[in-house]
């Protein structure tokens, strides 16, 4: 696979499991405002991952829903932060906002690649994202800085999630070819927004990362015990049914 | 045929399907209608990359000027520019109203996604008195607010 696949795959597989993970709140949120909000940005996701994947189609030979349903747990490239459970609200909260804290910053780079497929994805993409962590931030402040309960989980949730940012912003050989290529962004501005960010919003959230070992493994296929049960969910009607339509 | 003036007609009068009140014209989702040969090629931009209506758009323009008597139709997505509120017409802007619904009330690039940067009047009562109740709405495209003056709830289209 050429690094190009290798990098939209990883976009688009980050889309695909953050929103059949935020589309598990449909129904299931504790306030129906939030509910809803959750389901919309699962679409922005989903819409994004047809964008990405459809990149790639020609050169794996594979249709957007052949990628997203015929692969197995090993082929999917996400970060293990996205297919972390939702467990508490507290966690998909966070979850979310630190997803967003390294989506913006890396499609805000990516407007400038000199792929122009690439740059138009992001040109549009960043304007959805830019709704996404207005509304993630603003409820990691109120929650943390909120009442005793709402800190504990929210603090409780950042103390389990902040690891598998490490995931997030690691780089690799096929990272190094296409920022030569000027096709993505460095590592170092990317990480530095993201830093920034993160650390201005827990001082306001009254939040602290905690320190200890970082995870990563989900960008090369390595994942963690949730992913395979996320992927037999989310597979089993195409599976069951290959090729059905309506 | 009908001539290329006509199946611009014909297109101007398609609803969104979401929010009939309002055209795909008026929301700035058609960029182009233009005769290639036989075919009638419009060219669409998608709002949200998610938005489901994004399939149903396509078939309503179809169907709608098959049934009109063009031979042929073609529909083509441009992704780039990224389609933005600024392109709603005020025609659209004031049929939004008129439905319950706040058009935007900023430009695109003065909000960068920002809601605290918006604040759309009551399209009931005309208040400007209204409070966020929270980000997303019925749609990916809008917002939930209130009005502190009639108190009911409304939606908002949100800048982007
Ligand atoms: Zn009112």
């Amino acid at each position: 696979m050429s690094p190009f696949a290798t990098f939209c795959l990883r976009m688009g597989d980050n889309a695909l499991i953050l929103g059949q993970r935020t589309g598990e709140w449909c129904g299931h949120a504790p306030v129906l405002e939030e509910d809803i909000a959750f389901a919309n940005m699962g679409l922005d996701l989903i819409g994004q991952t047809q964008l990405w994947y459809g990149m790639v189609s020609d050169e794996l030979g594979k249709s957007p829903d052949d990628l997203a349903f015929f692969r197995g747990e090993r082929e999917f490239l996400n970060t293990l932060l996205v297919e972390q459970p939702n467990t508490d609200f507290a966690h998909a909260l966070m979850r979310q906002y630190l997803f967003d804290a390294w989506h913006l910053p890396m499609l805000d780079g990516l407007t400038g690649s000199t792929n122009a497929d690439v740059a138009a994805l992001a040109e549009k993409s960043v304007k959805e994202v830019r709704y996404h962590i207005d509304r993630s931030r603003d409820l990691i402040v109120r929650l943390g800085d909120g009442s005793p309960e709402s800190h504990d989980r929210m603090q409780a949730a950042l103390d389990w999630l902040w690891p598998f940012t490490a995931d997030l912003l690691a780089r690799d050989a096929a990272d190094d070819t296409l920022v030569a290529e000027g096709m993505i962004p460095a590592a170092a501005p990317v990480q530095q927004a993201f830093d920034w960010e993160t650390a201005e919003t827990f001082a306001r959230a009254t939040l602290t990362a905690p320190d200890g070992p970082r995870r990563t493994g989900g960008r090369t296929g390595n994942h963690s015990e949730h992913m395979g049960y996320l992927l037999a969910v989310m597979q089993s009607v195409p599976r069951a049914h290959p090729g059905a339509h309506w | 045929m009908p001539t290329l003036d006509q199946m611009r007609a014909v297109v101007a009068q398609v609803p969104d399907p979401e929010i009939p009140a309002v055209s795909l014209v008026d929301l700035g989702i058609v960029r182009d209608v233009a005769l290639e040969g036989e075919t009638v090629v419009v060219t669409v931009t998608p709002t949200y990359t998610g938005c489901p209506a994004t399939a149903v758009i396509a078939l309503d323009i179809e169907t709608e000027l098959l049934r009109q008597g063009a031979d042929k139709v073609r529909i083509d997505t441009r992704m780039s520019p990224a389609w933005t509120t600024d392109w709603i017409t005020d025609q659209g802007r004031e049929k939004l109203r008129a439905y319950g619904i706040a058009p935007p009330t900023v430009a695109a690039a003065n909000c960068a996604g920002m809601l605290s940067a918006q604040s759309p009047d009551c399209p009931l009562c005309g208040s400007a008195d209204t409070a966020l109740i929270a980000g997303r709405g019925s749609t990916p495209c809008k917002a939930q607010f209130r009005c502190n003056s009639c108190l009911e709830p409304f939606d908002y289209f949100k800048a982007i």
